[in-house]
Order: C-alpha cells, then structure tokens, then sequence
C-alpha cells in the first residue's frame, strides 16, 4: 500500500519545543515551598543496620524531616517496570524497602532528609549516625553460588535469584551426530544507560489529598501501581505526571525514586519536595545492564551446518532484583530466532551480589547474548575455514519459522537482504582479499554479526496501547496516547500514522505529550521497542473510528455510501469523481453544532495485541588495529535493518545512529568498575566512564530493507532497540579478523587489547 | 548574599545571590531559564552550557558571582520575534534533536563558532564540539546541522 505520510521524513514534533528551550523536563517545575530532599547510603558494600540515631539530623535549623526504615511501612516491593500480572507466578520479585534496614551494595539508602534547601540537606546527611555490623560482600556471581557465600538476601540463601533450563529437540543425540564441536565463553561487561537527565522527581498532596508526583519516567501507569504498593496505599489515591523526558534506555522502565519521593512529601504533611539524583548517584543506585558469562558449545556438520546449541549463562543482578531473571529469559527467548538448530539447550542463572542493581537496558540481554553467540558463531567459521557470511546464511531461519516454546511466527524475513546490502556497502569481498597477509603495526579487519528481536512482549508480557482523538472545529484533532515519547521520536511517527488514516497535514495532528495517570489513555509505556507497534495499532484503531464518523456525516450530506469516500488533506473526497464534497472544517462544524444531530467526533480506544513480530539486522564494520597501543579504531560501520516499515526514515536513522554509537561504547571503552577490596565505585562519573564523544563517532551507515509485517498496523516492527545490539560482536570479529585474536571480554579497550597482543605473541 | 548585576538574553538583572552558588543554580532555580541542563554538575557533559560575553562556558562550574556585569546568553534567548535562528532551524531540519536535553548547549556553542566568524575543518568542528555528551544521537546529524550553518555562512 503507498502511503501518503508515513514513510516520510517529517520533522519531529517536539523539535523546535527543544531547539529553544520551551520542552519542561521533571526538574523545570517549580512550586511554592518546595522542599528539598536528599539520601544517606551506605559505604558498606554489605552490612546490617544495628543502629541508627537522627535526633542531631532533626535538631538542626532547616531540616522538615528525616525518614529511616522504621518511619516507613514494613513491605517488600518490585520495581520492574512490567504491566500488573493477575497471576501471582508471573511477578516480579519483591525484595526490597523504600529505605533498607540492610545494606547490600555501597550506595543503598538508608536514611532521607527532607531539608529548606540542598545544602541544609546534606549537612543534615552528616549528623545521622549509623552503627554498622560489616558483613563479607561477593562482586563475582560465580562465587556468590559456592556454599558458604554471604547471603545477600535471606529469601534466596543460594544468592540464585533465578534459574531454569529449556531443552527443544534432543541435544544429546545431536551433538553425538556432530563431525565437530565448538567451546567458548564469552563475557560482557557492567555499562549504564548515561541518559543525560538524571532521574528527578517530585511530589506533593493535592487538595484533595491524592498524591502527585511528577517524574523523568517512561512507565507512568506503573509508577502508580507500585508507589502504591510500596507505601500500602491504594492505586487511585496515586497521581503521576510524565513531562518531557531527557532519555531513558531502560533505566526509566524501573520504578527507583518515587516511592521515596512520596514518603518524603508524606513526612512534611504534603508540601511539594524534589527529590534529584546527582550524576554519582544515577550510576550507583539506578540500575545497570546486566554482565554476563555464557558457556558455549555448538555441534556442527562438515559442511558447516549447525545442529545443536548448548548455552549455559550466568547473569550478575547486583543487589536487587529489578528485572531480574526475566532479562537472560527475554534474551533466551529472542535470540532462537536467527539460526535453524535442530536441537538447544539453554540454562542460565541469575545471582544476586553486592553490586549495584541490573535491569532493564536497551535490548534487554540481547547486546550481552549475541556478543556471546555471534563471537562464537564466527570463531566456528573461523576454525572451519568458512567465510563468516556464507556460514551464517547457510544457518539462518527463513520465514514460516514457529518457535515451539512461544509459538511466534516469523511472518516477514528480509535479513538475507539486509546481508546482501551490508556486504557491498563495505566491500567486503574486496576488502577480504585486500587484509590477507597483513604484517605491519596497523591492520585492518572486517567483522559482521547479525541479530533477531521481537517487537514488545507477546506473548510472555501482556500488550495493551490506548489512543484518544478529539476532532476540534477546524478539523484538526488533538492525538491523546498514553504512550511516552522519551526522545527516540514516539510522538511524531504515532502522529504520522493518525494523519495517514485522518487524511490529514501532520500539523493539523495536535499531540499530547506529556502523560497524566489521571487523563491519559491507559499504556503501559517505552519499552521492548513496543510503541510503535503497539501503541500504534491503537492510535491506527482511533483514527479508523474517527474517519467513519467524518464519513458517515459527509455520506449522509450528499447521499453515498461511506465507502464511495475518502479523505484527503483535510477534504472530503468522492473517490471515483475525485470530486471535493467539501471540507473537513465543514463536517466537523456540524459534529459541534448541528441543532439536532450535533455530537463531537471522538473517540477513545484500546488496543490488545495479542502477536509479536520478528525483526532482524546486521552490522558490518572496518577496524583499524594499532599494534602497538592495542587501539582499535572504527574505520566503516554499517547498520541494515529488516524493522518492516520504516515511518519516519530520519527519526530511523537516529535511532541507528545512537544505537551504534551506544554499542561502539559498550565494545570498546564502557565498563563501571569497582574496587574488588571494598565493593566501591571506581568510575561513577562521566570524566572516568568513558562515553563515546564525537571524536570517536565516525560517520554511521544506516539502511533498512522495507518488508511489511502483517502483524504491524501499516507494516511496522521494532527498531529502537535492536540497533545497540549487534555493533559490539561485529567490532570483536573485525579484532579477530585484523589479528587472528580471539578476545572474548568486554569491553576491549587498548590495555585489555594489548595485554591480550602480548599473550598470543603477536607482540 | 552578595547582589549582582548581570544581563541575561539581553534584559538586566540585579539580584541577591549565595557566594557559593554556580551560575547554573542562579539561572534556574532564582532566574527559571530552565532551557539551562543540569547533566552532571562537574563540567563533564556541557548540557549546562550558556553563553558569557559570546564564550561558551559549562555554568554548572562558573559561580555566579563571577558573572556580575557579564551578559549571559541562555537558550531562550538565541531565537528572536518567534523565529528560530540558523543553528536552531539546522538542527531542526537535520534531525538533530531526540531527548533534546543535550540541545540547549549544543546550539549555543554551535552559536558560538558561528559568531565566531572562524573558518573551521571537519575535525576542528569535532573537537570544538566534543565538550558536549549525547547519548540518543550518534553525533552524526549534531555535526551535519553544524556543518551546514557553518557551510551557509
């Protein structure tokens, strides 16, 4: 079907709201008396609280209130920012307090002042006395699973917060079939997400005694629930205003602030108190993307099929359970949809230790489980003397693939497309021929992975978008959604897919972008790369009904049947004449003021989603080692995307961009580091975190092959996500290319390049 | 409290102020241009970035009281009578804008070079804009909007 806006490269909506300084972030509101709220944390990576004294911290002039576990009710709660299971099996863990009454990581809170102002606050910080009893802490999840091990939570006296083993076909006879089989272990790093707003709220009681609270979040509707949970108060008594949002990647799918905020508004008899996170706090006490460790084993054939996968993960969760198991689970269940094995087997374990808290982070398991695979799939071919790109094409899945566990289809499969063009965007024969032999102190390297994702998540997830379109006088319409534009470009390709059915100009889509629990459409939020599917299928399902009360009022005008219609940049159309019956301004007068029949066109819907559909892509990339320092430099990056249609191709190039840029990160210089005698923080700043700068961006490669999904509203699959996922393994196998070196851990900075020069004897 | 006089975006201000507070705090908290970002507090990430006497400047780590008889740029200052200037309408036109919490700073310091007059290479461009941090972009349409104003001028 051509498409009239979307596919278009339109501008953003918020563009100019942003370019000038006028888009309001949670810390640009200001309230009469606002307070100023701040939290002690624990210098001990695992202690338990024997005693705390805040009599001299409440003495002092400007302090309102000082808040520890024993102020707060006694109730564990979960922070994933997941939709509510009626089913108590499917919820999250509940392992934590607003303020604990036991440190597990250095950084947990103890204790929170609500002051006048930051500096009364953090004076008063000073004057609480904790007596501590220090317990042994484990970094090392391996370790953390020996007997004897400090327990971190008492629920879980193994630290095994998760585990589980999901066998399809048979595995043993599989591998005894093989002519030859492949071991690896490969390794990720911890990195965060480094959104550039740090979390911020605030919060105060309204008049009529309901707590509001505005947030940097990307889940409102779950900040209601478990702020509610947390404080044991029922959800409606709740209110949560998302404002513009600097960023998010996951680390705003948890629900980390709120709660504490509400408390400390509740403990000044609710006068509005901030609550802000420093840039050291963010990365200690929000979450981070879970390091991984995966055992690997593949069966192969002679002639390079694969039969069978074997693949043991360990997953490091940190102190609290956030997303938990649900993460290496999600990734298990994502990554079975690239290669056709015959047989798998896959057992990871998620174990709790004194380290910051994982959880959600962009592509969710899938950056840490395809390093892991796509590392190893090319060490086969390697080994094989296989070039990499004809080993994965003879073991790709093609489309009609059924996965047996959760039944989704691929429906659409332009991955094979996406290699061809990728392959001659980086001349990669060419190039092949060129790098052999390579002797000098600089060598270049060719490396390519590939990826599957899903789009949101049906079915282990529920999948529920809500749309609300107002038709004004003029024939504009406000687009309300309950959906959350966090930056990656929501608002506008959810607009654009209003105005294609609409028959509208996109300005004359007004759309609301600020989120209120207590008007907003219900929708669970950003995640799983799922609005545009998700929450597109519901504004797609508005605007359908919108346009047949447009229709039906026009139809009835001139005598035809709706289906004789159409509606075209804001005029009524007679399809076959092409003949203008009138405009669109007309018919929505009537639908305000017509004395008999009038009744404003609106409408208000929910969509339920109840499929999923696969998205593909690879990376291809040039490397340039420095024998000598152990650099690798991206010379050539190119990402192809198989995301079915692509809405809006300059906001898609964006998000490739920051994906790739955000990936190159994770593969050569990202890594939180901790001092392994106390559990600290090394590096939570953004001098000592080393972010990609422009300076090491080169010009990014962004392309797309267009295979429209039938599962998506006008064709769409996921896309946000699935660009951070494959950039890191295809560096690693350039590095591989480049020196004949396997380097099997993130993230491979100079030192750890050349250390590992220097132990194969290439230097 | 120590007074000060200062122009902000062209319009004079005379206002008591904490010797301790940055000119970060000044401009949003007493002054509310909160088109200035506060990323990280320790001149790391340049979303705070304002304008003093033409010179980009991470407000976060300027204390206020040395902007006394300064004249501060801000972000709600740069587009005039409701139209955007050349950087905006490039960054803009560019798609340069995602979260747009690193915006503010970037077109102010991509102001700065403009104003500047100077004639910049590829990798001049970089580097001078290399003391600002974003994490949704890539960079790659943030340098394509800067090259084109400096391209047009």
């Amino acid at each position: 079907m051509a498409y009239e806006i979307v596919g278009k490269r339109e501008t953003r909506k918020d563009a100019v709201a942003k370019v000038t300084g006028k888009a309001k972030y949670a810390d640009d509101f200001f309230e009469r008396d606002m307070l100023v709220g701040k939290v002690l944390r624990s210098p001990h990576a695992h202690a338990i609280i024997k005693n705390i004294d805040v009599s001299k911290a409440k003495a002092l002039p400007g302090v309102e209130a000082v808040i520890t576990h024993k102020d707060l009710p006694n109730i564990l709660y979960a922070t994933a920012g997941h939709p509510w299971s009626l089913d108590p099996e499917h919820r999250d863990v509940a392992d934590r307090l607003i303020l604990t009454d036991k440190a597990r990581l250095v950084g947990d809170g103890i204790a929170a002042v609500v002051a006048v102002d930051e500096l009364t606050a953090k004076k008063a910080l000073k004057l609480i006395e904790v007596e501590y009893e220090v317990l042994p802490f484990v970094l090392d999840p391996e370790k953390a699973m020996l007997p004897g091990a400090p327990v971190i939570h008492e629920e879980k006296p193994d630290n095994i917060l998760g585990s589980a083993k999901e066998e399809i076909g048979d595995c043993k006879a599989d591998f005894k079939k093989a002519d030859r089989i492949f071991e690896g272990v490969y390794e990720t790093s911890i990195v965060q997400h480094c959104h550039l707003e740090i979390q911020s709220a605030y919060a105060y009681v309204d008049t009529d005694g309901r707590i509001v609270i505005v947030s940097s979040t990307q889940i409102p509707q779950i900040v209601r629930r478990i702020v509610g949970q947390a404080l044991g108060i029922q959800w409606g008594k709740i209110r949560v205003i998302k404002p513009y949002i600097g960023g998010g990647f996951g680390n705003k799918q948890d629900v980390i602030i709120e709660p504490l905020t509400a408390a400390m508004t509740l403990a000044v008899n609710g006068r509005p108190v901030r609550y802000s996170l420093t840039r050291e706090e963010c990365f200690i006490d929000t979450r981070t993307r879970h390091a991984m460790k995966f055992y690997v084993r593949t069966a192969v054939t002679n002639e390079g099929k694969m039969l069978s996968l074997d693949m043991k993960p360990i997953s490091n969760n940190g102190a609290y359970a956030s997303h938990g198991h649900t993460i290496v689970m999600s990734a298990g269940g994502k990554f079975r949809f690239l290669y056709n094995y015959d047989s798998m087997n896959y057992e990871p374990k998620t174990v709790y230790t004194n380290l910051p808290a994982a959880g959600a982070m962009r592509a969710y398991g899938c950056p840490q489980i395809f390093f892991a695979l796509e590392s190893h799939v090319d060490d086969i071919a390697r080994e094989m003397n296989i070039d990499p790109v004809e080993f994965r094409l003879k073991n790709l899945v093609s489309e009609g693939k059924v996965d047996p566990h959760s039944g989704i289809v691929v429906r659409s499969f332009g991955l094979p497309e996406c290699i061809t063009k990728g392959k001659q965007l980086i001349k990669w024969d060419e190039k092949l021929k060129k790098y052999k032999n390579q002797k000098g102190t600089k060598r270049r390297g060719l490396g390519m992975a590939c990826f599957s994702y899903a789009t949101g998540t049906y079915p282990h997830g529920f999948e529920i978008g809500g749309a609300r379109i107002v038709m004004n006088q003029d024939g504009s319409v406000q687009l309300q959604i309950g959906a959350t534009e966090i930056g990656q470009g929501s608002d506008t390709v959810l607009s654009q897919i209003a105005a294609e059915v609409l028959g509208l100009p996109l300005d004359m889509v007004h759309v609301i972008s600020q989120q209120d629990t207590d008007i907003s459409p219900f929708d669970l939020g950003a995640y799983a790369s799922r609005q545009t599917f998700v929450s597109g299928a519901a504004v797609k399902k508005a605007a359908d009904e919108v346009r047949r009360k447009v229709l039906e009022i026009a139809a009835k005008k001139i005598g035809l049947s709706i289906d004789q219609l159409d509606i075209k940049n804001a005029r009524i159309i007679e399809k076959k004449l092409k003949r203008e019956i009138c405009t669109l301004e007309e018919v929505a007068m009537e639908s305000y003021y017509d004395p008999v029949d009038a009744a404003p066109i609106t409408s208000d819907v929910t969509a339920n989603v109840r499929t999923n559909a696969m998205a593909y892509g690879v990376t291809f990339v040039e490397v340039e080692v420095d024998m000598e320092t152990g650099r690798i430099e991206v010379i050539e990056i190119y990402n192809v995307h198989d995301s079915g249609v692509i809405i809006n191709p300059q906001l898609a190039e964006g998000q490739v961009h920051g994906g790739v840029s955000m990936s190159m990160g994770y593969a050569l210089s990202e890594q939180m580091l901790f001092d392994p005698k106390t559990g600290a923080p090394l590096n939570n700043n953004f001098l000592d975190y080393k972010l990609q700068t422009i300076m090491d961006t080169p010009d990014i490669g962004a392309d797309f092959v267009e295979v429209p999904d039938p599962a998506g509203s006008v064709g769409q699959k996921s896309l946000g996500e699935n660009t951070t996922i494959s950039p890191a393994p295809a560096i690693r196998n350039a590095l591989l290319h480049a020196t004949g070196m396997p380097v099997n851990k993130l993230p491979l900075t100079p030192q750890k390049v050349f250390e590992n020069l220097k132990e194969s004897g290439l230097l | 409290m120590k007074k000060i006089s200062l122009n902000v975006n062209g319009k004079p201000y005379s206002i008591d102020i904490d010797m301790r507070e940055s000119l970060l705090e000044v401009l949003r908290d007493r002054l509310h241009f909160t088109g200035v970002k506060q990323g990280c507090s320790v001149g790391e990430c340049g979303a705070c970035t304002v304008l003093i006497d033409g010179t980009a400047i991470d407000s976060c780590i300027y204390l206020a009281v040395w902007a006394d008889g300064k004249s501060i740029t801000t972000i709600e200052g740069v587009s005039k009578d409701g139209k955007l200037s050349k950087v905006q309408q490039a960054f803009v036109d560019e798609g340069a804008v995602q979260c747009g919490f690193c915006t503010p700073g970037l077109v102010l310091t991509t102001t700065a070079i403009v104003e500047s007059g100077k004639k910049l290479t590829e990798e001049e461009i970089k580097r001078e804009i290399s003391g600002h941090l974003c994490r949704c972009t890539g960079y790659n349409k943030i340098f394509n909007a800067v090259k084109k104003v400096l391209d047009e001028e």
